[in-house]
């Protein structure tokens, strides 16, 4: 969607924001999902403790990662998994289409990956006369209508019954219009069972890969993902190379803080880990396993002691669920892959602040993303180096790309005389007493027509707090 | 090529990793669940049935008669199951002709897909289940192959008791599953769902329909 050129996030934000029956959808289906995760973890102190771990295992994890994948990489080896590392989604892409064409294979169905959103993989099939079906209902719809997911968890969460009962009347051949939700469940079964019948390859994403035993885990409720890595003779799994954990035993809690923040549930349906393709005598299951471990800027963003933190996510989407920014404008209007809070801190950190610079922005710094989030990622702090990085000269410890874009020379200045007004006594009580008297009439021009645009001007008190205080006799200072 | 890349991706991350300061903090250990015997049968019971499984607590003497009668009161047509297993033996040994057609899955998913997929029911065991989060644990076997559980619209599974563990990190731990997994390791808590439709919960998407489980007791 918006991997050449800019996003206009300013008019895409006016757009989704007059958007009634969008902001209708999104408010009912957040408010649910904040419920429901609520409800799973109702003792705040249990919860604490259990992120703690959480926290701990992902932290620990990033400290080892080259080792770990190695180990990863060693052990599917030896299981029979093929790995394969790509640097860029390009490579990635790439990866793909050679194992496809190896089979002469053009049939491919998935299971959910937001990594394979990241690499556009289906349009890059499409492009190969290859076709990529999604499988997972929420993606099915979406691909449907040729949308890309505005949620990480609940992709089509956008779209309500009666624009999905339109959608399947129009788009699936002899397809009765209904607004029952389950008939329109009945409808994908059926037209997707067909699919799965008769699918050569099989995507899926991974949830946690494993070291210690060169285990793929997936995290799914419907069955798609488990048939789409069971029933074709190939599958082909890609992760970002950040989701390895070391041992086995760091899994469960893990896995109790994904589905209980993801979709408020103890446990989903189905836990699929799995571990090699089909063994001589087993008579299902892929003869061949994949897996491709994607870099895609994630090795330049651990290099940063700070920025790091944002590696530890786990893909919930409970920072979409809980923050007001992302439940006014739903996913679409950030335009790229990964919204939300998490999408602002990562999406500007691989797509460089010079094009997704104004997702930092997107952000009140109201800290709920980082209440809820089960590994604790320090969503303001991180917000905050971006925006500063935004600005930064030479000297700063970041390294984000693009960084300097927004720096500005009358704005450097602006604030540069700011610095001193507010820094030296004298100019500090002129300029006050001078806003105190001219300031009703200043001309809303430049960033001040900007800025009241969806703002009430303030009014300037007539005499300074300073100055009141002292009429009163309170001590100065 | 793709050796270069590798080499590439390690080492960026070996520079990246080596820059230190990872301070990865040390948590105390999260608390041990423990429940008796029959507290983790009736909370894996009330957990499975919340999650529209249906749980009958049975016999090992009991539970053909048990199925038999669910059965009956079904129209199904076929049954698979996994062949040269105990189980199988006492499907075999007591089915009768108003019962769902047997089908023993013995060949590679190619040649039994269109049998698979138009079966009615599929029978397994199971390595054991959890009591904390009320999920079964499946590992498919040669015998017991792994769409067995998956493709027809109800999914049989026979759960010993003394199989039930309290939580998930017990049961890999005591039974050492680092040493060695399974082409295929499952949690199964339910039959397949989805809330994707304005989250609205549905139950059969694209795996079972319905989940039966017969907990073995005696």
């Amino acid at each position: 969607m918006a991997e050449t050129g800019a996003v206009d996030f300013q008019s895409n934000v006016v757009r989704a924001l007059a958007d009634r029956q969008l902001r209708g959808n999104l408010k009912k289906a957040m408010g649910s999902l904040s419920l429901k995760r609520k409800a799973v973890f109702s003792d705040p102190e249990e919860f604490e403790h259990l992120r703690r771990v959480g926290n701990a295992i992902r932290r620990r994890s990033l400290s080892k990662l080259p080792v770990l994948l190695e180990q990863l990489e060693k052990n599917c080896t030896a299981n029979g998994i093929q790995v394969h590392w790509a640097e860029t989604t390009a490579d990635a892409n790439q990866i793909f289409l050679d194992i496809i064409k190896g089979h002469d294979a053009s049939r491919v169905i998935k299971g959910k990956s937001m990594v394979s959103e990241e690499m556009h993989l289906n349009h890059f099939l499409e492009d190969h006369s290859i076709e990529a079906l999604e499988t997972d209902l929420g993606e099915y719809i979406i691909q449907l209508d040729h949308e890309t997911p505005s949620h990480i968890i609940v992709p089509a969460i956008h779209k309500n019954k009666d624009q999905i009962a339109h959608l399947f009347h129009e788009k699936i051949p002899n397809t009765p219009y209904t607004e029952v939700v389950e008939e329109l469940n009945a409808i994908a079964r059926k037209t997707l069972r067909q699919k799965f019948f008769a699918g050569e390859i099989g995507v899926s994403g991974v949830n946690f890969a494993v070291a210690e035993t060169g285990t793929l885990c997936l995290v799914e409720n419907e069955g798609n993902g488990r048939m789409c890595t069971t029933v074709p003779p190939v599958h082909i799994a890609v992760m970002g190379l950040e989701k390895v954990v070391e041992h086995l035993s760091d899994v469960p809690p893990l896995l109790r803080l994904l589905t209980g923040s993801a979709t408020g549930q103890v446990i989903t349906t189905y836990f699929n880990m799995i571990t090699s393709p089909r063994k001589a005598g087993e008579k299902d299951g892929p003869k061949e396993v994949h897996l491709v471990i994607l870099d895609n800027g994630r090795s330049k963003i651990l290099a940063d002691p700070q920025l790091r933190e944002t590696l530890q996510c786990i893909r919930c989407g409970a920072c979409l669920n809980h923050c007001p920014v992302y439940t006014r404008l739903g996913g679409h209007a950030y335009g790229y892959v990964y919204p939300g809070p998490i999408g602002s801190i990562l999406t500007p950190q691989m797509e460089g602040l010079h094009k997704a610079g104004a997702m930092a922005s997107a952000s009140s710094l109201c800290g709920a993303c980082e209440e809820v989030c089960p590994v604790k990622i320090p969503f303001t702090s991180l917000l905050r180096i971006l925006r500063d990085e935004s600005y930064a000269e030479g000297d700063s410890p970041h390294d984000v790309d693009g960084h300097g874009y927004k720096r500005h020379f009358t704005e450097s200045l602006a604030w540069k005389g700011w610095a001193v007004m507010n820094t030296n006594p004298t100019l500090n009580h002129l300029s006050t007493k001078m806003l105190g008297m001219v300031g009703a009439f200043l001309p809303k021009a430049g960033p001040l027509k900007h800025w009241t645009q969806v703002r009430t001007t303030p009014k300037f008190a007539k005499q300074s707090l300073h100055a009141l205080a002292k009429a009163r006799g309170l001590d100065d200072e | 090529m793709s050796n270069a890349i590798r080499e590439r991706v390690l080492n960026k991350l070996r520079e990246a990793v080596g820059r230190g300061d990872f301070d990865v903090p040390t948590p105390p250990p999260l608390p041990v669940q423990e429940w008796s015997r029959e507290e983790k049968i009736n909370r894996l019971q009330s957990m499975l049935e919340t999650m529209h499984a249906e749980v009958r607590r049975t016999t090992h003497a009991d539970w053909i008669t048990t199925l038999k009668e669910i059965l009956r009161e079904r129209a199904l047509q076929t049954l698979v199951y996994g062949p040269d297993t105990a189980l199988a033996g006492v499907l075999q040994g007591a089915w009768e002709n108003d019962l769902p057609a047997l089908i023993p899955y013995q060949q590679d998913i190619e040649s039994f897909k269109e049998t698979l997929f138009n079966a009615d029911a599929g029978i397994t065991t199971t390595r054991g289940a959890l009591a904390e989060i009320g999920a079964l644990v499946l590992w498919p076997t040669i015998q017991e192959p792994r769409l067995l559980s998956l493709v027809p619209a109800l999914h049989i599974a026979l759960l010993e008791a003394d199989g039930i563990y309290n939580t998930f990190a017990e049961m890999m731990g005591s039974e050492r599953w680092q040493d060695g997994m399974p082409t295929n390791a499952l949690l199964i808590s339910g039959p397949s769902k989805t809330a994707d439709i304005e989250l609205t919960l549905t139950f059969g998407v694209h795996g079972p329909k319905e989940l039966l489980v017969l907990i073995l007791d005696n």
